[in-house]
């Protein structure tokens, strides 16, 4: 099979040779439209590159660490990176780089370029899914294009692409990607046309933005939406963007203009042309087609044509929602200012005005009404944290791969080193503990009256409550995890017995990490490298912070249900402690109800005579190193202040305001997997071997198993403490 | 909960589907593996195998009783290192008693009826391990232990 073939060329119109936007260009070529010159590598070159590098079976290997079902959408992005960047890390074979040069030396030397993806299937009728792939414009010279070319074919294993594994059929042995290789047409317009209204039946939609058409496809530039009466083409409705700006090439890339005040980007006569544009190309392949065009020199040329795009109207089908957290650098911009700016000041602000209330000034309606108001306010923000914090954590995956296409690391996660050292709340929340155990270790007349209990040293005490001041919000589960000063004390104490803990990378270390990767970058990319860095950084710092804040309102929603418990323990109606707070505001508004505490749920048993006991469990390598020592596993916040220096951090989710304990464990075993989890870059701060999305972590291992954490492998070894010990834990899942 | 299915179905499977099993004894400390025909009990604690009475496995299982057996379902393909599950029973071997004849001629003949004119040869003998603990794995490292209490 050849290796680079030219789209003019009738053999070139085979699906599984050229892929399914090479197919289209080469049809709509055949047929006298005017598209762009283009060279296709073929999926044989894809074949040698897999084969010769033996790729497949680390894909196999890296999409079989568990079942794809069991997988949060942070771990497939996981998945993903780690198989991308061995992608980056192979050399493109002699052969195909060779093919290439000779091709372009003849035809492409010195123009700027378009390298496009082209997956064999991704365009058939009845599934089309744009966007999975990835495409790259400006691309210039022979080096940048095979460097394109390597991350095209990576970007056939995206953790989009991995979402829709089962429509596109995704198997290592038979997936296949060519790629387009075109002269990039920089047209005065561009836009894409639909050859079905995504909402409006009966129509078509033409969307249109100044400049390059990378822009509207990536989402980072709103166009210009026409609505077109598919029977009689008239124009049926126009909605102009808020502001127009346009995408240029620039030395680093490409740049983004305002354009305030210019004119829509098409005329009517425009829009029949790209509407007649689309009719001849459904006539061409005989199904409704969604297009991408440009305009060229005052003329039309088509850049690719696939079936309309496939779309779910089905609600539950998350992929959609997780698919709109990939953001491009402009928007995570603005994202930063809302978040910075607004929100996060917005919250404390309310936060604090709630503070100041008084409860024990309320009388009981008043008391119930104060309890819901605090649960709604919690929940407003829980729902900003979903639709804004959340994918502003992009930052740090738009870093992850920056860094790693330019550094081509050896640890695929390497880059977050870089992130780490930012003055996150929970890292100087444990200074200020760390700074308490040393003035006890400094102290041994204090060390050992607060052995006994006793806490009469008033300086002490006062930097006690100063801690308590600053951090005392933090909650855990349905519990303020400070509640009990005792248990703060012992923790104290627990951390005073031991070595001090130190970050894993000081700002030195940060500072010198940052200098060799900026080094690494080409001139004219410093600058944007620059800032990548500083909105992954942000990023990363809100990824924990955002909690923390959180957690402030979800305290003042304990505080005022602790508040409507203390008094209806007085209440012979109640039986005994509520534990659900709509019981709790439901007795405060009718004294005379007669209620009765919530029955826990029941554990589910083991089958008969066969009891399981975990050996070796597969988790995701979240944490370099391997660390060995018992498992205290996490159940409660009790939990958290019997931990012993150097056990391993066993439970279902590390939360922000549960890290204060990091420092003083081994290693961190998590339930929940991924490697932007707080307790992956908690770990990693701490240069903790940690190993994350391990199925059913919490309720196969038990407090003093002896484990061992292969952060590399992610994989937990499990030596089962003696039976004569197992009566704790047996209390503890009664 | 996770989606896969639970470690004492895959185990079922093995010990239903696979024909052959690895059998590993040892003489003073010499390892030695035999491939076995086998079959399991319905509760999964006894796996019956036959041998004749003068080959090294029996010779070494009469030396020392403890044995262990593996199972897989490999088909000799690179996906096996995610596909394949593979089971190690651990346990001691003894000889079928007169009085459970019948049981291992039921469970042992209904799977591997081609063999019953060896299995009744006066020369071979009709042997179980009974299993004190399974060692079930999958996805290449993921192992979980099922012990009998």
């Amino acid at each position: 099979m050849p290796l680079v073939v030219d789209l003019r060329a009738p053999e070139t119109r085979e699906p599984s040779l050229v892929g399914g936007k090479g197919a289209a260009l080469a049809m709509l070529a055949h047929h006298g439209l005017a598209v762009p010159p283009a060279l296709c590598l073929t999926t044989a070159a894809y074949e040698i590159f897999v084969d010769g590098a033996s790729l497949r079976p680390v894909i196999r290997q890296e999409l079989g660490r568990k079942n794809f079902d069991d997988m949060r959408w942070e771990e497939i992005w996981d998945t993903a990176l780690r198989i991308r960047n061995r992608f980056l890390r192979a050399s493109v074979p002699q052969a195909v780089a060779a093919a290439l040069a000779e091709r372009l030396t003849s035809e492409l030397a010195s123009t700027p370029l378009a390298v496009r993806s082209s997956a064999p299937g991704e365009d058939a009728a009845g599934a089309s899914f744009a966007g999975l792939h990835d495409s790259f414009v400006g691309v210039r010279g022979i080096d940048e294009v095979v460097a394109a070319v390597r991350s095209v074919w990576a970007s056939l294993w995206t953790d989009r692409a991995l979402l829709y594994r089962r429509e596109l059929g995704i198997d290592p042995d038979r997936s296949s990607m060519a790629v387009v290789i075109q002269p990039l047409v920089q047209g005065e317009v561009s836009g894409v046309a639909f050859g079905v209204h995504p909402t409006r039946p009966g129509h078509l939609a033409v969307e249109a933005v100044h400049g390059l058409n990378q822009g509207l496809v990536d989402g980072t530039i709103e166009p210009d939406h026409w609505a077109i009466d598919a029977t009689t083409g008239r124009i049926a409705a126009h909605r102009p963007p808020e502001s127009r700006r346009r995408l240029t090439l620039s030395a680093a890339g490409t740049e983004i203009e305002d354009l305030a005040g210019a004119p829509a980007p098409l005329d009517a006569h425009r829009i029949d042309e790209i509407t007649a544009a689309l009719r001849t190309v459904e006539t061409v392949f005989g199904s409704p087609q969604d297009i991408e065009w440009t305009i060229d020199a005052g003329s039309l040329v088509l850049l690719q044509s696939r079936p309309v795009t496939t779309s779910t109207t089905d609600e539950s089908d998350k992929r959609a929602w997780y698919l709109s957290l990939t953001r491009s650098l402009d928007n995570l911009r603005g994202l930063r200012r809302r978040v910075e700016d607004d929100l996060l000041p917005a919250m404390d602000r309310e936060a604090d005005e709630i503070a100041g209330r008084d409860l024990e000034s309320f009388d009981n309606r008043r008391l119930a009404a104060e309890i819901e108001d605090r649960r709604s306010t919690h929940e407003r923000w829980v729902d900003v944290y979903w639709r804004e914090f959340i994918p502003f954590a992009h930052g740090i995956r738009l870093f992850g791969q920056f860094y790693n296409e330019i550094v081509r690391p050896d640890d695929p996660h390497e880059f977050m080193n870089l992130l780490g050292g930012t003055p996150m709340l929970s890292l100087l929340r444990n200074r200020r503990l760390a700074e308490l155990a040393a003035a006890i270790r400094a102290d041994p007349q204090l060390a050992s009256s607060l052995q006994l209990g006793e806490l009469d040293d008033p300086d002490f005490s006062e930097r006690v409550d100063a801690f308590l001041d600053e951090f005392g919000d933090a909650v855990y589960g349905n519990r303020a995890v400070f509640e009990d000063r005792r248990g703060l004390i012992r923790l104290l104490g627990t951390m005073a017995a031991a070595a001090p803990t130190e970050q894993a990378f000081g700002a030195k270390d940060v500072h010198e990490m940052t200098a060799a990767f900026l080094a690494a970058v080409p001139a004219a990319r410093r600058q944007l490298a620059e800032e990548i860095l500083d909105v992954g950084r942000v990023s990363y710092q809100l990824r924990d912070d955002d909690n923390i804040h959180i957690a402030r309102h979800k305290a003042l929603v304990i505080d005022a249900v602790a508040e409507g418990r203390r008094r209806l323990a007085q209440t012979p109606a109640v039986a005994e402690e509520l534990t659900d707070p709509d019981q709790v505001v439901a007795a405060l508004r009718h004294p005379n109800l007669v209620v009765e505490p919530a029955t826990a749920p029941v554990a589910l048993e083991a089958a008969e005579g066969i009891r399981p006991q975990p050996r070796q469990l597969v988790g995701q390598p979240a944490g370099p190193g391997v660390a060995t020592g018992p498992a205290r596993r996490i159940t409660g916040v009790d939990d958290l202040f019997d931990i012993e220096s150097g056990e391993v951090l066993v439970c279902d989710a590390v939360e922000p305001n549960m890290t204060f304990v990091v420092p003083m464990v081994s290693a961190v075993v998590e339930r929940r997997g991924g490697m932007l989890i707080h307790g992956a870059i908690i770990a990693r701060e701490y240069g903790l071997p940690c190993v994350t999305g391990v199925p059913d972590a919490t309720s196969r291992i038990r407090t003093g198993d002896r484990l061992t954490v292969d952060g590399y492998l992610g994989i937990v070894t499990v030596v089962p403490r003696p039976a004569d010990e197992h009566s704790e834990d047996r209390r503890a899942t009664d | 909960m996770s989606h896969d299915p639970s470690h004492l179905e895959i185990l079922r499977e093995l010990l239903t589907d696979q024909l052959l099993a690895v059998l590993g004894t040892h003489h003073d400390g010499e390892p030695y593996t035999s491939l076995v025909a086998f079959a399991a009990t319905p509760d999964l604690k006894r796996l019956f195998f036959a041998t004749g009475r003068a080959t090294r496995k029996h010779a070494n299982l009469v030396a020392d009783a403890r044995a262990s057996m593996l199972v897989d379902n490999r088909t000799n393909r690179p996906a096996d290192f995610t596909e394949a599950a593979a089971a190690t029973a651990v346990g001691i071997v003894e000889e079928i008693a007169p009085d459970e004849r019948t049981d291992f001629e039921e469970v042992f003949l209904a799977k591997h009826p081609h063999l019953e004119s060896f299995v009744r040869s006066p020369s071979c003998v009709p042997l179980q391990l009974r299993v004190s603990v399974y060692m079930v794995v999958t996805r290449f490292q993921h192992v979980i232990e099922l012990h009998f209490d």
